[in-house]
């Protein structure tokens, strides 16, 4: 199988995600739509690797990985900071940056 | 075979996405997300990313999943509101946007001569993706980002748990003693210290 069929799996996902981002209101929603980007990306990554056959794009993948998951953590404790303080869980309330 | 397990996950992968972007309740779009991570791990294997496969199933669909599930759970599931305050208008022109990307992504990857692009990949060295080889990288070229990722991870963490305190201007859940219990006296939602957790329980329920 051609390993284009890949890289368009990765664009599709990447889109699909990109639009999430866009529509949906939702902190919480928006940072697993920034997941499916990031995920797209690791695809896409994993697909050169194999074209070149050679492991550095794998390295690549699994160090996003890691970045992933400290956005991830970061993303959450925001929002719970938020619930804490009763103030609306979305994006388009959340104007104002003043603590 | 290949052929037909890529398409399994593919479809797999792209319906859990738009599951994920698409589902209102966002705790049935962390479900979706999950169904997305299998299908991309089985992507990897057939790129011959064993470790990659590996660790995306146990740290994203084990360990970053439940912890979105635990926020979800804390928060509430709120669904948003069917009528969204930015309007129709802008919600197309969201849609619109990302179908554009996805076409121009696609006529980049069609119309690129990479050759690589258009065969199976370079000839498969035994090892290749191996936790061995992976740890052997990690280890030797690719040590310092390797330090650097450990470093911040240390570092989320540690702003995880400052962000997610409690503060100080908000009160305690009241402690509930064993001795209260015992001695039989209820405690009501009327003696609850204002903006703490019991009193968000509601009204005593007989």
């Amino acid at each position: 199988l051609p390993l284009i069929w890949y890289l368009v799996a990765s664009a599709l996902i990447f889109s699909i995600g990109a639009g999430g981002v866009l529509v949906r209101r939702n902190p919480l929603v928006i940072l697993l739509c920034i997941e499916l980007m990031l995920n797209a990306a690791n695809l896409a990554l994993v697909a050169f690797s194999r074209a070149h056959g050679n492991m550095d794009g794998q390295i690549f993948a699994l160090i996003v990985m890691v970045v992933a998951a400290c956005e991830v953590a970061i993303g959450l404790g925001l929002i719970v900071a938020i619930f804490r303080r009763r103030l609306p869980i979305d994006v388009d309330e959340l104007r104002e940056l003043q603590g | 075979m290949a052929e037909v397990i890529f398409f399994f996950a593919a479809i797999g992968a792209v319906a859990g996405a738009v599951g994920t972007v698409s589902l209102r309740n966002p705790f049935y779009a962390v479900l979706a997300l999950v169904c997305h991570l299998l299908a991309l791990a089985a992507l990897f294997l057939l790129l011959r990313a064993e470790f990659v496969a590996a660790g995306q199933v146990i740290v994203y669909a084990g360990a970053v999943m439940v912890l979105y599930v635990f926020v979800v759970a804390y928060v509430g599931g709120t669904d948003e509101p069917l009528t969204a305050s930015t309007g129709a208008t802008l919600r197309f022109a969201s849609i619109v946007f990302a179908l554009a990307l996805f076409v121009e992504l696609t006529i980049a990857l069609v119309g690129t001569s990479l050759s690589a692009l258009d065969s199976e990949g370079a000839p498969y060295v035994p090892g290749f993706g191996t936790p061995a080889q992976v740890g052997e990288l990690f280890l030797t070229r690719f040590l310092l980002g390797f330090e650097i990722a450990s470093l911040l991870l240390l570092v989320a963490a540690v702003g995880a748990v400052i962000l997610a305190r409690r503060r100080a201007g908000l009160a305690d859940p009241r402690e509930i003693s064993v001795a209260e219990v015992m001695r039989g006296r209820e405690i009501t939602a009327t003696d609850a210290p204002p903006e703490s957790m019991l009193e968000a329980g509601g009204p005593p329920q007989r």
